[in-house]
């Protein structure tokens, strides 16, 4: 048994690119469907961050951060898509330009 | 270059093509679509960092549960009509664009510089238990005993709080 020999270095590089894309996601689309997998992609990239530190410190804590992660992404998820389908009732849009009462 | 490294970038390369093809698609079926393959992508890279009991949720919670979620929802208001063409991009999509590309930036150089300050040695004894459900388990149902509790509750309170967000009348 033998750690792979890629660098973690690598594995944040990845997460950061990661991030960066899902924060693309999130400030650039304008369907709020959209919006909600870029933030999932975030809180990925923060995960994979956390398992990298945990190999590199040999120290399982991290997974469970990651475990955490997990579990409060998918309570956002039930939250989020329950105020987009209540949004798109009443509005009858999921265009996050669109909904903007409380803006101004 | 190992087998390794060879596997790691191939799957760096998938993740990250599918992440962008989530951001670029028009058709949010196909974002949604990417976004699956994106998360059993970072499924294999979890198990290459030894994370097996996490792999295996990533697949199950993420690219099962809430990608079923997801696709239900787009099913349900069924956005998949195109609409009409992208309009011109707006002030903030640029100012947007470019904070992503900074915060990239930043992130690379301290990255980069982490690396050359702090190589941290890995020590190599207790692998073999690395990362498998009884550690992680072990550690889950004693010294965090109290947060897996709240997170079950905050699953409860999520689960309510959908319902009553969703439903037209109560």
């Amino acid at each position: 048994m033998q750690i792979s020999p890629v660098d973690t270095q690598n594995y944040l590089l990845l997460a950061a690119t990661l991030f960066c894309t899902g924060m693309l996601g999130v400030l650039v689309r304008r369907n709020a469907l959209v919006v909600f997998m870029s933030i999932e992609l975030m809180l990925n990239a923060a995960n994979l961050t956390f398992l990298a530190a945990a190999r590199e410190r040999l120290d399982a804590t991290g997974h469970l951060a990651a475990l955490f992660v997990i579990a409060v992404a998918a309570a956002e998820a039930a939250i989020g898509l329950a105020i987009v389908i209540a949004v798109f009732r009443n509005r009858g849009t999921v265009n996050v330009e669109d909904i903007r009462t409380m803006k101004y | 270059m190992s087998t390794s490294q060879l596997v790691f970038f191939g799957l760096a390369f998938a993740t990250l093509f599918s992440a962008v093809l989530v951001i670029a698609a028009r058709n949010p079926i196909n974002s949604a679509m990417s976004l699956v393959a994106t998360f059993l992508f970072l499924a294999a890279i979890y198990a290459q960092l030894l994370a097996h009991t996490i792999a295996v949720l990533q697949v199950l919670v993420y690219a099962g549960a809430i990608m079923v979620l997801f696709l239900f929802v787009i099913m349900l208001l069924s956005l998949t009509h195109l609409g009409d063409p992208t309009p011109p991009p707006a002030l903030h999509q640029v100012v947007g664009g470019v904070a992503a590309v900074a915060v990239l930036a930043g992130l690379v150089v301290a990255i980069w510089r982490w690396h050359e300050m702090a190589p941290v040695g890995r020590a190599r004894e207790g692998l073999l238990r690395f990362g498998t459900l009884e550690q992680v388990g072990g550690l889950l149902y004693t010294r965090w005993l109290l947060p897996f509790e709240a997170v079950s509750l905050l699953l409860l309170v999520a689960m309510v709080g959908a319902v009553v967000v969703a439903k037209p009348r109560i």
